[in-house]
């Protein structure tokens, strides 16, 4: 059960930066090295502390990015009124240092024995959990049938647009754009709707995991949609981001 | 040990930076009503709803909505603290003190295991339940609890981390021995005192 798995003291620990990679304009992924990770699972958060020359400190969580066995990344979007993000996305380089703590969360997480069918759906940002999870599902090699719908506002805004390509052998992998479609757009367009869950969320007879992470409105809309459908509440697991 | 600086990190001046001295340690202000919770919001009708004290599987009273809002309720301004490191501060709540609902039942209990629709559930101490410190909350900021922030009622437990403030509640299970509720076997802290930033298991 992984209620158990989380015990004992979460100890703040020195991260060096070793890469950052710019995924979009204003969304950044940076790689730590942090030598004493205790290994975390697909899904699960941590939380960073930044400490100014003057003492000042900030702390924030974010969504872990990476898969179960590889080190700790994080993918950050830049809030322009934000006092930690911006730093992250702007000012960040390799070879900076801040303090993590973590994994926490043991809730939305996802392994091969969890089972499926998968559904998962994201709102922006939201994608970052849920690329941790269709990861780890790649790398252990599980057959678990998976489906994301990703909700974005433009196609240049979509983040691991290359790496969720690459998952199409695999896992069904849809967009929908919510501003502005390029020409000959093939995919959906608007925001998740009904009609939009009837051509890719797995019939509720099949028993369907869903993980749903993205803003609160985004959240709470796909999940009464999902519950209409006749999914059962406890295979529905959120994630909301606020706007702090 | 001491913290690493991290090169280039300085503070912003806030809006609420005037009101630092209101926000435990690693909490920030938002002005926003964030949403956390780990499944989809329920939609129980008011008269489906009902309010329940139990105590070893029997059930010692229960209150239909009409007569939950026939109790003693008070207007109440409060800071909350949410463990995902924002604060709302002055936030304006209309509830029930929850003695009102458990002096009506003759117990000894000395912990309590609130639960909620969707299955919810999270444990306090009775000492932090009575004498002022929490509701059961209808109104917010003179409207109705909206359902994604808890309503028809939620628990109001400002003095502790934001998930001890159950949304959905519809009761509460008397125990003489402390049980951990939801995100408590999930990680989070038993206690989630703000103050002593008790976030996670072990703080």
């Amino acid at each position: 059960m992984a209620g158990t798995a989380v015990r004992g003291r979460l100890i703040w620990q020195v991260a060096t930066v070793a890469t950052v990679t710019d995924e979009t304009d204003a969304v950044r992924t940076i790689a730590l090295d942090l030598p004493d990770w205790p290994g975390h699972h697909a899904g699960q958060h941590l939380d960073v502390r930044l400490t100014a020359e003057d003492g000042y400190s900030a702390e924030r969580s974010y969504s872990i990015a990476s898969a179960d066995g590889e080190p700790v990344a994080i993918t950050v979007e830049r809030l322009d009124d934000g006092e930690v993000s911006p730093y992250l996305t702007q000012e960040l380089r390799p070879g900076d240092q801040m303090e993590i703590r973590g994994p926490i969360g043991n809730w939305f997480t996802w392994g091969p024995h969890d089972g499926g069918p998968l559904l998962l759906i994201a709102g922006g940002s939201g994608v970052v959990p849920l690329r941790a999870i269709l990861r780890h599902r790649q790398r252990s090699g599980s057959n678990v049938r998976a489906r994301l719908l990703y909700s974005s506002r433009s196609l240049e805004e979509v983040i691991y647009r290359k790496e969720l390509d690459e998952y199409r052998g695999s896992a069904q992998v849809r967009y929908t754009l919510t501003r502005r479609q390029p020409p000959g757009w093939g995919g959906f367009a608007g925001r998740v709707d009904d009609a939009m869950l009837a051509r890719i969320a797995w019939p509720a007879s099949q028993r369907p995991l869903a993980f749903i992470c993205g803003p609160t409105p985004f959240v709470e809309t796909v999940a009464g949609l999902l519950v209409a459908r006749h999914y059962p509440e406890s295979r529905v697991k959120t994630e909301r981001f606020g706007g702090a | 040990m001491t913290s690493p600086v991290s090169r280039g990190f300085h503070r912003l001046s806030r809006p609420g930076d005037a009101q630092a001295g209101k926000l435990p340690p690693g909490q920030h202000v938002t002005t926003d009503f964030p949403v956390l919770s780990a499944g989809p919001t329920p939609h129980t009708p008011l008269q489906e709803w009902s309010f329940s004290i139990r105590r070893g599987g029997k059930t010692l009273r229960t209150w239909t909505w009409a007569e939950f809002m026939d109790l003693p309720a008070e207007t109440v301004t409060v800071d909350i603290h949410c463990v995902t490191r924002w604060s709302k501060l002055g936030t304006v709540w209309r509830g029930v003190p929850v003695p009102v609902l458990l002096d009506q039942v003759a117990h000894d209990a000395r912990y309590v295991l609130a639960f909620s629709d969707g299955g919810y559930t999270t444990n306090l101490p009775v000492k932090d339940v009575t004498g002022g410190q929490a509701w059961l909350a209808f109104d917010y900021d003179g409207q109705p609890l909206p359902p994604e922030h808890g309503g028809p009622a939620r628990l109001l437990v400002p003095h502790l981390y934001f998930w001890k403030s159950a949304k959905w509640v519809r009761g509460m299970e008397l125990l003489d021995h402390d049980q951990p509720g939801f995100w408590e076997n999930y990680g989070y802290n038993n206690y989630g005192d703000p103050w002593r930033e008790q976030r996670y298991a072990g703080d």
